[in-house]
């Protein structure tokens, strides 16, 4: 994988964090317009969220982050507030494949050390690394399985289909 | 090498190779489903990634269930959007107001053993019940499948589930795989397939079986299966399905873990709020007042639900006046049954209110929405804040006998109090 460095202000939220908590099923009946919708992110557990978000802050939580539903907006909102990676402990599966699927970064790492507002730096190379700059301290994360990867460099599935037209084997 | 599993063998089958839990496989899909909540995206997804033509239109069924009827012009827009693609391309599509899409499925037998099932919605686990492999993906995974016919996936590690023992009255599937939630904990499946075995779980009808492969997404399995015998082979040759290869694992596959479970030990459970696996027996939470009973959802919407949840209300004498029960069936066949049988008649009489069969007041999206403050006894699979449409409202999730006892008493009950 060529090297992707993704820099930003840690964002934390706790463990368990659904998809109906990333963006309510109510607001999707509305919208899938992702400029609308980040207005709404994570509403239900900090209504005032939102509102703090900058492009460029990434997302750090704890365990089985994007639990519960598979819906994909869960992904696309996240990007269309200006996030491109989440770090958490573990994800839930559909989470991570929509992520992927989409280009936003999935970084299964110990989230443990990092605090409120850390500055932190991901590095993508054959192995993803986060340097959290506010504490000088280095967390290795998960690498991404097999053909992941393949998907996450071409920017998405679309553009991944697009170029190929099915799956490369 | 070491024999294999259930969903090492669907899976190696369905990509052509000799797999086991670890390897990558892009596998041909059997059966695909959409709805009105994935399909637009994915029809989004379809075009940008230049899909002109389904390769296996017959292979994919989309329902309109998550806004039914569609309350605004946005969810009708959505709904014209789908219904408008699904006949250009020749896709069988599921009316709204017919209900829920996993109960189109199980209806039609449009699944069964061996199958690679995929679904835009993550209940799609819930055909493990016909030993499926059956899983839930997004809306970009469902283009490519619609495009490719293929979709890729690492194969699972598996986790025995060995259910020994019946059932006591009063107990029902519901408290199985609440009892599992408290074992597993909500992620505790992750990234792996349930294999339910045992004599305990030959012995569950398969509506019984459903509950437990549906609710298996809320420990975060990919896909949770049945064994299939006898039961599962008549279901579905009475559903028109005829052609019929069960799929059983090796004596010596390779598990993750073994959990055991001797159902005759079970008492009433309940998941309290906020999360589905926040599960104690319902007797220590016993007496807390309830506002609303909601009784419906893709994990309890067969027939036999609504009869065990009538049951207890009828022994018990009735909805107790200030609470407010909500009927959802999950179908309008099931719908349709509870009309024949006196069911439906009698849960009206008592002055429950009547939706439409689908998925709207599950994730608050149609149907009754909870005023603030209030709890809710639900027998859905899901009590994250803010489910039903309001974040203020507090959600347990029980089985259909333990929320007719709290409809008749207002209080959470255990229903044991009320059956002979």
């Amino acid at each position: 994988m060529s090297v992707l460095t993704i820099e930003g202000r840690a964002r934390l939220l706790g463990d368990d964090i659904n998809t109906d908590y990333i963006i309510s099923s109510r607001r999707k009946r509305d919208t899938l317009d992702g400029d609308v919708l980040k207005n709404y992110l994570l509403e239900d557990l900090d209504p005032g969220f939102a509102a703090t978000v900058k492009p460029g802050d990434l997302i750090v939580a704890g365990e089985n982050f994007g639990c519960g539903s598979a819906m994909e907006v869960a992904v696309t909102v996240v990007l269309a507030a200006g996030i491109r990676a989440v770090c958490a402990r573990s994800f839930s599966r559909t989470y991570y494949r929509n992520a992927i699927n989409n280009g936003l970064l999935p970084v299964e790492c110990d989230t443990s050390s990092i605090a409120e507002g850390d500055r932190l730096q991901i590095s993508v190379e054959e192995a993803i690394n986060v340097n959290n700059v506010t504490t000088g301290r280095t967390i290795a994360g998960q690498r991404i399985p097999g053909i992941m990867v393949g998907i996450f460099e071409a920017g998405g599935l679309v553009p991944y289909f697009a170029r190929h037209g099915g799956f490369r084997s | 090498m070491s024999g294999k599993t259930i969903s090492e063998k669907i899976l190696s089958a369905k990509a052509g190779i000799d797999g086991h839990a670890g390897d990558l496989a892009v596998c041909e899909v059997d059966f695909a489903l959409g709805t009105d909540a994935s399909m637009p995206m994915a029809i989004d997804y379809y075009q940008q990634m230049g899909g002109e033509r389904l390769l296996y239109p017959e292979r994919l069924i989309v329902s309109l269930d998550h806004y039914a009827p569609a309350a605004s012009a946005r969810t009708a827009n959505l709904h014209a959007l789908t219904r408008e693609f699904a006949a250009a391309n020749s896709i069988r599509l599921f009316e709204a107001g017919n209900g829920i899409g996993h109960q189109h499925v199980i209806e039609n037998g449009l699944t069964g053993p061996g199958d690679l099932a995929v679904g835009a919605d993550s209940h799609s686990v819930t055909y493990g019940a016909f030993n499926a492999f059956a899983t839930g993906i997004g809306s970009s995974d469902l283009a490519a499948v619609m495009i490719s016919g293929r979709i890729w996936l690492k194969i699972p590690e598996s986790i025995r589930v060995e259910f020994e023992g019946s059932l006591p009255a009063g107990v029902y599937p519901k408290d199985i795989v609440l009892a599992l939630l408290k074992l597993l904990g909500s992620d505790g499946a992750s990234y792996r397939t349930l294999e339910f075995v045992g004599g305990g779980a030959s012995r569950l009808a398969l509506e019984e079986r459903l509950v437990l492969s549906n609710m298996s997404t809320e420990m975060g399995a990919k896909a949770a299966i049945f064994l299939a015998d006898e039961k599962t082979e008549r279901f579905l040759r009475e559903r028109g399905r005829n052609s019929f290869e069960a799929i059983a694992p090796d004596p010596d596959a390779i598990y993750a873990s073994t959990l055991q479970l001797d159902l005759s030990e079970l008492v009433p459970l309940i998941a309290r709020p906020h999360l589905p696996d926040n599960v104690a027996p319902v007797s220590e939470v016993a007496g807390t007042r309830v506002d609303m009973v909601f009784l419906g959802t893709c994990t309890a919407g067969q027939v036999r639900d609504f009869h065990e949840a009538h049951a207890v209300l009828k022994a018990a004498g009735g909805i107790t006046p200030g609470v407010q029960l909500v009927i959802t069936p999950s179908s309008r066949s099931v719908m349709e049954r509870l009309f024949t049988d006196g069911t439906m008649a009698d849960l009206l009489a008592m002055g429950a209110l009547l939706t439409t069969p689908g998925c709207g007041a599950c994730c608050g999206t149609a149907g009754a929405i909870p005023p603030d403050g209030a709890n809710v006894i639900s027998t859905a699979n899901r009590n994250f804040k803010g489910r039903m449409g309001n974040s203020t409202a507090s959600i347990f999730l029980a089985s259909p006998a333990t929320c007719g006892a709290a409809a008749a008493t207002g209080r959470i009950t255990d229903p044991r109090e009320f059956l002979a």
